[in-house]
């Protein structure tokens, strides 16, 4: 399948990059992911290669032991990822959203000692925004931090927090001043390392999204200390979750690509080989539809991720063009996945074949990151403001 | 102990290589383009080595045009030190390859020369020995074991027959089977490093080697469909079958 835009440069580090992904998964995840998925086990082996072929730095920057990849790349290997196991990218995904808020938005000293642990793998984590009762709702918080000289005494719960269990760290968001008008102004963010008071109470039960670790935590005066306050200074932490958004929307959509690109594959190959009334299954045109339509929304899928990551390397305001991608990609992974397993009929219904994963996988993106409801008011208020008259 | 590796540039094993439509050779056009396999087993061996403390330098050569270099880059990645492309745009044979390679071996007098024993291409399985008859240097070839002992190394070969033990006097030539390793995928760190090494880039005039080609391909073809196949009733049949219709046996 092409893999550039019409003008776009060959990119010699980037083929290099993603060929040893593919390598990697073709020969360590492909032959396991199956029954670790089916099984919802920590792919702990997985992780190891991860750490080793440098994922979990893969947008940190250089100097602090990261490899600064663009997002354009970025969002390629998690397409490639994601089209074996969408699980596995959230591994680093939000692993890396967390390094992103220290990187924007850290102290000097902060980014010294975080980020090159993070680039490593040694220190693997994930981002604590959701709560039971608020999620793309941000500002409905409740979890919250009260001063003490020079620590904070965190209380409350978080949600759906992935790498929660496995990990080690999260970047947690909590309120410094519930009191505060408008609410944003009152929220912070820590690096929180796991210590007493830090508890994974729970890991989720969910219907795909399986293997990696989703779990919810509770904070029973959690003390963390002042200078794991992410920037050194409260009421910005809002700041610090959004600033994460665009490039967590640009990733999930770049998941959603994956999805859809596995759906579609499974579905080109399998209707080539079923064979109905004397011919294979993709020569009736019942399937040729299907077929014409699933590769048409991969291919705008991935433009559109391809596009909006563009204009975020090139440092433009771009949640417009991420929330297009996050909404199109990751409709396009769910329709993929019905249409896959409409082609492959009962087959497809099977737990042996992978499209009902696919099936599973898909609508967690619809939800996550904003869901899609959000997503296209987003783009609706961006196109009035853009276009004023 | 300085090692020359050979890696050539080839459709990619996983690709399903097609005939063009006037025969006039494969397809390759927008197909996904790899280090041969075997090359790539090479490459491995040369980093293990120099990882273990026996080899000092490792140098990665390509003979073929400018993209080879991509290939280069890989071996860079996996760990070679520094590369050579040979650029040339005339589809080469295993002699010209083995006459350009030994210009090299004139100009580093590398300790071990380390190549996949064919290219997964041509299948030719010649470039290594033809080396060897150019330089002098000793060779063994299908190697599934290297080990050094002082100015000597000892290589396990694959025979038709079992194995063979040869004891090579350095510098020797050595090609490469599948068995001798398994080569590992380059991390993000090491293709970010691999931009920096050096890439020399020399042409085949520079070496002063005729590379006219000496063979002419008249036509390539897809191999015949396979037609479906026949259930026996029993035993009796299929002999019978396979006397008077497949005439196998007799």
């Amino acid at each position: 399948m092409p893999n550039d835009l019409p003008n776009e440069t060959p990119n010699e580090e980037e083929n290099l990059i993603l060929d040893s992904i593919h390598r990697w998964l073709e020969k360590d995840v492909v032959p396991y992911a199956h029954d670790l998925e089916q099984a919802d086990e920590y792919p702990y082996a997985m992780v190891e290669q991860m750490k080793e072929l440098g994922l979990f730095g893969a947008t940190i920057a250089p100097e602090y032991g990261g490899l600064g990849l663009s997002a354009s790349t970025y969002a390629k290997i998690v397409s490639a990822v994601a089209e074996v196991w969408m699980s596995l990218s959230g591994i680093f995904n939000s692993h890396l959203i967390m390094a992103r808020c220290v990187q924007s938005s850290g102290t000097e000293a902060q980014k010294q000692e975080w980020l090159p642990k993070f680039a490593s793998g040694e220190l693997r984590g994930g981002i604590g925004l959701t709560e039971p009762d608020a999620g793309t709702d941000l500002q409905g918080i409740r979890c919250a931090a009260v001063k003490d000289g020079d620590y904070y005494v965190i209380n409350g719960a978080k949600s759906w927090i992935t790498n929660s269990l496995e990990g080690h760290v999260i970047g947690l968001l909590v309120k410094t001043d519930p009191k505060a008008v408008p609410p944003r102004k009152g929220m912070s963010m820590f690096i929180a390392k796991k210590g007493e008071g830090f508890n994974v109470t729970r890991k989720l039960k969910k219907l795909g999204y399986r293997g990696i670790d989703t779990a919810e935590i509770s904070f029973e005066d959690y003390r963390i200390h002042k200078d794991c306050l992410i920037g050194g200074e409260e009421g910005r932490g809002f700041y610090n979750a959004v600033g994460g958004l665009e490039l967590g929307r640009i990733n999930v959509a770049a998941r959603g690509v994956g999805v859809a690109r596995a759906a579609l594959k499974h579905a080109t190959a399998y209707s080539q080989q079923r064979k109905t009334f004397g011919k294979p299954i993709c020569e009736h045109q019942a399937i040729q539809l299907k077929l014409g339509e699933m590769a048409t929304r991969t291919e705008a899928a991935r433009l559109l991720v391809e596009q909006a990551a563009r204009a975020f390397d090139r440092g433009e305001r771009c949640d417009m063009e991420a929330g297009m991608a996050k909404y199109f990609a990751t409709e396009a992974a769910a329709k993929n996945a019905d249409e896959s397993m409409r082609i492959h009929g009962a087959y497809g219904y099977s737990c042996e074949y992978d499209v009902e994963r696919l099936y599973r996988d898909a609508p967690l993106m619809i939800i996550g990151e904003g869901t899609n409801e959000m997503q296209r008011i987003i783009i609706a208020r961006q196109l009035i403001e853009r276009n004023p008259i | 102990m300085k090692i020359l590796v050979a890696v050539k540039r080839v459709a990619d094993y996983n690709v399903k290589v097609r005939a063009k439509s006037d025969q006039s050779g494969p397809d390759l056009t927008n197909v996904k383009m790899a280090i041969n396999p075997f090359c790539e087993i090479a490459v491995e061996e040369a980093v293990r080595l120099k990882e273990k403390g026996v080899a000092t330098e490792v140098i990665a050569v390509s003979i073929g045009p400018k993209v080879a270099q991509e290939q280069i880059r890989t071996a860079l990645a996996l760990g070679a030190d520094r590369g050579i492309l040979i650029e040339t745009d005339v589809a080469m044979e295993p002699l010209a390859i083995a006459k350009c390679l030994k210009q090299i071996c004139d100009k580093e007098s590398p300790d071990m020369v380390l190549l996949g024993k064919q290219a997964i291409d041509g299948d030719n399985n010649q470039t290594g020995q033809m080396l060897g008859a150019l330089t002098g240097y000793a060779q063994a070839t299908f190697a599934s074991e290297i080990t050094f002992d002082g100015a000597s190394a000892s290589v396990i070969r694959e025979v038709d027959g079992g194995l063979q033990t040869l004891e090579l006097k350095l510098p020797a030539i050595v090609t490469t089977d599948l068995r001798l390793n398994e080569p590992r995928y380059a991390s993000l760190p090491n293709i970010m490093k691999a931009k920096k090494k050096p890439i020399d880039v020399l042409t085949t005039e520079e070496l002063g080697v005729d590379v006219t080609p000496r063979t002419k391909l008249l036509k390539a073809e897809p191999p015949a469909e396979r037609k479906a196949g026949i259930k026996v009733e029993d035993v009796a049949q299929l002999v019978d079958k396979l006397k008077n219709e497949a005439k196998v046996i007799v």
